[in-house]
């Protein structure tokens, strides 16, 4: 199989989407109740440090099929905002406010940028308009 | 687990262009019919009021846990025994239906699930099944996860190596294994929502 040598993206996508899950979980089992934000930040953060670095790994990835990437990220992008977009309105149709509300909007600005991120590279990984090289290990 | 990992696809060396049907891999005909379920979706949110939310919660649960175990422990099964012509054929005409069922299911399932538990106020900490609410936010946790990492990834993947002129298929094989295992995974995760939502309904 013609796959290139890649940075483990989908393993550390699925890891900085699970964070985010738990930081959800975490700020939405506490409700009403006032909740220190610091662990639901804390997991935000890391989920967002490990989005950067799949990025910046994957951009050093030598003949990787960005064309068949892009191609895919843009209607990806734009159905994972429409999605995010739901589930915000939701957050703000109950009033949700304040620290919360920035947490739980961060949260699904990683998530409706990593999905597409994880679908487009899953697509491009394969695309022969790239030189082959050695097994992939992502 | 009953799924069985799909038979090798093994092409001889020049082998004849791979037979597919003529597909789309995200269907226009079906985006207005989505456009229209996430249009009552909203309308249901900003009326707040009980039946909508649940109809809405009910049906796209249903529908979500349904496919789920469908698809991990039927369909997934019997993909994996079809010859490669028919399992072709029936992947081009099942995986474009499921990049836009899957989605919106999940979605309306989602939004329409917080709000009756905000209406009810069952996503308190007051309520007595508190624990078993929590625990339903971990499964879905959890099925998100995998399939939003693995499941629709693979699923679009295999779609756009069938549309190339000459697909390759060790590449459908892997996707496919891939596939039909994460909605195995997703289908035993459906299980556990089945007992924590009847558990939730009977009190």
């Amino acid at each position: 199989m013609n796959e290139r040598r890649l940075p483990p993206v989908t393993q550390v996508g699925m890891l900085s989407l699970a964070l985010i899950v738990v930081a959800v979980i975490y700020l939405s089992a506490h409700l009403p109740q006032h909740v220190p934000l610091g662990p639901a930040v804390g997991l935000l953060a890391a989920s967002a440090l490990l989005l950067a670095g799949n990025l910046a790994a994957l951009s050093r990835a030598e003949g990787f099929a960005w064309r068949r990437f892009f191609e895919v990220a843009r209607w990806a992008l734009l159905a994972y905002a429409l999605i995010a977009g739901m589930i915000e309105y939701v957050f703000l149709r109950n009033h949700t406010s304040g620290g919360p509300l920035l947490v739980l909007t961060l949260s699904l600005l990683v998530f409706a940028i990593h999905v597409p991120v994880l679908i487009s590279f899953t697509v491009a990984r394969y695309d022969d308009s790239a030189p082959p090289g050695q097994e992939a290990s992502g | 687990m009953a799924i069985a990992p799909p038979a090798a696809m093994e092409a001889p060396p020049h082998a004849p262009a791979m037979e597919r049907p003529e597909f789309q891999i995200v269907p226009r005909v079906g985006l207005p019919i989505v456009a229209v379920v996430v249009a009552l979706l909203i309308a249901a949110i900003a009326s707040n009021k009980l039946w909508p939310l649940e109809f809405f919660h009910v049906v796209g649960g249903a529908g979500w846990t349904v496919v789920d175990l469908f698809v991990g422990f039927v369909v997934g099964p019997i993909i994996g025994r079809l010859s490669i012509p028919a399992r072709v054929e029936f992947t081009t005409r099942f995986m474009p239906k499921m990049v836009l069922l899957m989605p919106t299911l999940v979605t309306v399932t989602l939004a329409a699930g917080w709000q009756l538990s905000t209406k009810l106020g069952t996503n308190q900490t007051g309520y007595s099944l508190h624990g078993w609410v929590v625990a339903s936010f971990i499964v879905v946790g959890v099925m998100a996860v995998i399939a939003l990492g693995l499941l629709e990834p693979a699923n679009i993947a295999v779609l756009t190596e069938l549309k190339k002129p000459e697909p390759k298929p060790e590449v459908i094989e892997k996707l496919m294994k891939r596939f039909i295992y994460t909605a195995g995974a997703t289908g035993l995760m459906q299980i556990a929502t089945l007992v924590i939502m009847t558990k939730l309904a009977a009190g």
